[in-house]
């Protein structure tokens, strides 16, 4: 196999994924008779081309951190936690019991209790299959496919008979009350005189850079760490090192599913003010995208997410501004999980031809 | 550069099989290949010999095709010939037989030697007329295989077989072997060699990859030295030694067997009573073993891999569990429970320096210094606080440990996958002797390590004795178990077959003992102590006595 520099391999690969992804998508967009270039401009400016384009594009982003994240922290320990979509929704119950609990006077005593709260229901709906996974040796990739079908069934029959308020229609919690507002960042100073309108991006994007942050400190600085990435590249030797393969196995899953749970302070507590049904709308699988985009790394999910913000964003503008279907923004997401994630060895193999030393023929 | 001895010239007369002239080959900035030209008489067996990452390999995948060489030419049985590819070298005659086998598991043997060589469509004339050649084959060559055993099935030293059929049912007249031996029990390897003769007798030429200079001693007409990716000489091999032979593959003088003063046993810091073993399907793996060990003494156990040894190693370092009394310093190790984990077994003061040294001993994408602290990365001096590890530290240790024990290139942030094997185990021997352990477990120290490294390792476990440590050594070389250890024993079927001290066991003793059997020649080793199982299994087979 040739090698290419690395520079190449991360910053190169991923931008050419992209180009082709775009490419196939104008293909696509040209074939069903619209115009890229029209879609492409939408897209841009939609998501991109104003503060308050940033605003919707940075609040998606913030919660695929937290679902970027959570895949991460499973994978480094050859976990793939497909979950993040329930774990996230069960979150978001953890979040609304909070909120709805008490009178809250102000968000910054509201919000760490959210946080808690959406933490640890994540992590609880991440246990029951890291338990089976750990002693039973189900698969983990089943089973938490499964927990999203259970968690979803689960929250609808919640808001429609325990939670939803006496006389509302729709299967919704309550309001929050106003003390467990989130500030937007149109609310913080200076950041005001940037955000000008009313946007969803809030204080949780803040939060999701410290998550970042300590995602890194977790896997490269920690005991923990060292063991879930040990323990995740050989099992046998993991057993070999006295690593139990039971606590790794159980930890990296809570601590993946805490981060799906605390994606709901974004769009549950942020957002929403309430809890609805699928509150999550899709973030969970958008993770598993983001931590293949981004290699795995707190910096690469960083990165990965703005741009699954700016391409969620921008094909919300698609379809509200142009004549193209909204549903291309799936194809556009598709395609670009489907270069980066998947097609991303081709493209590492064509440049391995061009950086690959000169060969002399054998006479 | 011919390394002082003039290169053996082939007689005029006989005709080349292989001739390659100014071979080059480079991989990035690492020259495998440097102007290496050779010559291989027809008829007759040559053998390449250097230490791993010397470019033997290289070599001949240049020769099957595998890679392009940068410049030079190659010359089959006189003909200048370009092999782009696998295909081409199959129609030059050339057939090669991997170190790891290239064999549809689930297929026959039948089916895997015309696979890729079906004449037609339809498989049943090529089965067919496949059937009738491997029989006569077989015939020929002493390369009996059932045609219809599934691969699976057969033992490695078949399915070696199998490939070489393969070979010669595509009329390879050439025949490259790398490592072939390295994966054969020595009855195995001499019925090996016995076809490989065979194969010369009839007009065929092979080459022998290989870094055991034993192999070369016995077998091979002329023998080609690479170091460092140059060949250093070719001479006949009958007119060299494996001393001289060591030294022209290391560049230095070497000492094969190092030189060791007598044990000066003490107290006894490991007891064994009745140790049993199971594996994942209950069958028992280790059943029933007794032995002990002393400070300042190795006690080597010999034995056909799979015969246990594996078990034993890894129930005393906690990565399996078993039943029955260990004892370590007076205290008894926990063999089912909660501190029978290899963290307890390293706070219990085992080292462990594993057989599988890529799949157990480290973790290959992990850097050096992550690998210095595997196992010990609860260590309080690796840790910079209550949450943090102190990399840094880990780091200087494992600069200090690089230099301590010579590893190549010595730089820390390298992932272990870039050492090479000798290299690796040195990583690996560095933290596990440097922890100062009342036990070291030491499996296959020297497996796939190049014949440098291995007098540095012998050394070092030599000088763990010396420090009044007790070592318990596995092998399946019996010249290492024989050199390194005080006391010898024998396993065989998940029993031991004998143990007793190492001046008076003979090369013949062990391999009877290793065979499951007793007897005259094991009778003959004083001081030895042999199972009641190894008579009865020699009367009840009834075989040599």
């Amino acid at each position: 196999m040739a090698r290419i520099p690395r520079w190449a391999d991360l910053v190169l690969v991923p931008l050419i994924s992209l180009l082709l992804a775009g490419i196939i998508s104008a293909l696509v967009i040209l074939a069903i008779g619209q115009s890229p270039k029209e879609a492409l401009t939408t897209m841009v400016t939609g998501a991109v081309g104003s503060s308050y384009a940033w605003g919707y594009t940075l609040y998606y982003a913030t919660s695929f951190m937290f679902t970027g994240l959570a895949v991460t922290v499973a994978f480094h320990g050859s976990l793939f936690n497909i979950g993040g979509e329930g774990q996230a929704q069960l979150g978001g119950l953890g979040v609304a019991l909070v909120c709805l609990a008490v009178p809250w006077p102000h968000w910054t005593l509201a919000l760490p209790m959210a946080m808690i709260a959406g933490a640890l229901f994540g992590a609880a709906w991440a246990a029951i299959p890291a338990y089976l996974q750990a002693r039973r040796g189900s698969h983990i990739v089943i089973t938490t496919i499964m927990f999203n079908y259970i968690g979803a069934a689960l929250i609808v029959y919640l808001l429609v008979n325990v939670l939803r308020p006496p006389g509302q229609m729709d299967p919704a919690t309550a309001r929050f009350p106003s003390g467990a507002a989130l500030p937007t960042l149109h609310d913080l100073p200076l950041l005001g005189l940037i955000f000008d309108k009313k946007i969803p991006a809030n204080v949780t994007l803040f939060v999701a850079l410290i998550a970042c942050w300590l995602v890194w400190l977790l896997l490269w600085r920690t005991r923990l760490g060292y063991e879930i990435r040990a323990f995740g590249r050989s099992e046998p030797a993991a057993r070999y090192a006295g690593i139990s393969p039971f606590r790794v196995t159980m930890l990296a899953m809570l601590i993946s599913g805490a981060l799906a749970g605390l994606m709901s302070i974004n769009n549950v507590m942020g957002e929403s003010g309430r809890l609805l049904q699928n509150s999550s709308e899709g973030a969970g699988f958008i993770g598993i995208a983001v931590a293949l985009m981004g290699r795995n790394h707190p910096i690469g999910v960083f990165l990965a997410a703005i741009l699954f913000g700016i391409l969620y964003q921008g094909g919300a503008e698609i379809g509200l501004w142009t004549s193209i279907p909204i549903e291309l923004r799936t194809v556009v997401q598709g395609l670009v999980i489907l270069f980066t994630g998947a097609l991303d060895h081709m493209v590492r193999m064509m440049l391995g031809v061009f950086f690959r030393p000169r060969r002399i023929e054998v006479a | 550069m011919k390394g002082g001895i003039a290169a053996g010239r082939q007689e005029t007369a006989a005709p080349l099989a292989i001739e390659l002239r100014g071979i080059s080959k480079a991989f990035g900035t690492v020259q495998a290949n440097k102007d290496i030209s050779i010559q291989v008489a027809k008829g007759t067996i040559h053998g390449i010999i250097g230490e791993n990452g010397a470019g033997k390999s290289t070599l001949m995948s240049i020769l099957y095709g595998f890679y392009k060489a940068d410049s030079g030419d190659i010359l089959i049985n006189g003909t200048p010939t370009t092999i782009p590819d696998s295909q081409a070298a199959i129609r030059a005659g050339i057939g090669m037989v991997f170190q790891h086998f290239k064999l549809v598991q689930n297929f026959s043997v039948l089916e895997n030697v015309i696979l890729g060589a079906e004449d037609g469509a339809l498989l049943r004339p090529s089965l067919a007329k496949a059937r009738k050649v491997l029989a006569d084959l077989a015939r020929e060559y002493e390369l009996e295989v059932h045609p219809d055993a599934v691969i699976e099935e057969l033992s490695v030293g078949h399915q070696q077989r199998v490939e070489i059929l393969k070979a010669l049912y595509r009329h390879a007249d050439i025949l490259i072997l790398d490592e072939p031996t390295g994966v054969l029990t020595p009855a195995e390897a001499d019925h090996l060699f016995r076809i490989l003769r065979n194969l010369k007798e009839q007009g065929k030429t092979v080459v022998l990859i290989t870094h055991k200079l034993r192999e070369i001693m016995e077998i091979t007409d002329t023998v080609s030295v690479m170091r460092r990716g140059e060949m250093t000489a070719t001479v006949r091999t009958a007119e060299t030694s494996p001393e001289q032979l060591a030294e022209l593959m290391v560049g230095r003088k070497v000492l094969l067997h190092v030189p060791k003063g007598t044990a000066k046993p003490g107290r006894r810091v490991l007891e064994i009573k009745d140790l049993r073993v199971r594996d994942v399907d209950g069958v028992e793996r280790l059943k029933g073993i007794d032995l002990s060990i002393r400070a300042g003494e190795i006690l080597g156990i010999a034995g056909v891999a799979g015969n246990g040894q594996t078990e034993l190693l890894q129930v005393l370092g906690g990565i399996t569990q078993g039943t029955g009394t260990v004892i370590l310093n007076d205290k008894s190790l926990d063999l089912t429970g909660k501190s029978s984990d290899g963290q307890s077994r390293r706070r219990d003061g085992i080292s462990h320096v594993p057989e599988d040294r890529q799949h157990l001993g480290m973790i290959m994408d992990f850097t050096a210094w992550e690998n210095v602290a595997f196992g010990y990365h609860n260590d309080p001096a690796y840790q910079k606080n209550r949450w943090l590890m102190d990399n840094g530290a880990i780091l200087e240790d494992t600069k200090g440990k690089m230099e301590r024990f010579d590893v190549r290139p010595p730089i820390p942030t390298l992932q272990a996958k870039s050492f090479s094997g000798g290299n690796q185990q040195k990583i690996i021997l560095a933290r596990e002797i440097e922890r100062n352990p009342d036990l070291l477990l030491v499996g296959q120290p020297t497996r796939g390590v190049d014949i440098g490294a291995i007098e540095f390792i012998h050394k070092r476990i030599v000088a763990l004795r010396d420090s009044g440590k007790a070592v318990l050594l596995v092998s399946v070389e019996l010249d290492e178990i024989m050199s390194l250890s005080d006391r010898i024993a024998v396993m065989f079927d998940g029993h031991l077959m004998g143990i007793g001290p190492a001046e008076s066991a003979t090369q013949v003793g062990l391999g009877c003992l290793m065979a499951g059997l007793g007897g005259a020649d094991t009778r003959a080793m004083s001081g030895w102590d042999i199972s009641a199982a190894a008579d009865e299994q020699r009367l009840s087979t009834g075989t040599r006595g």
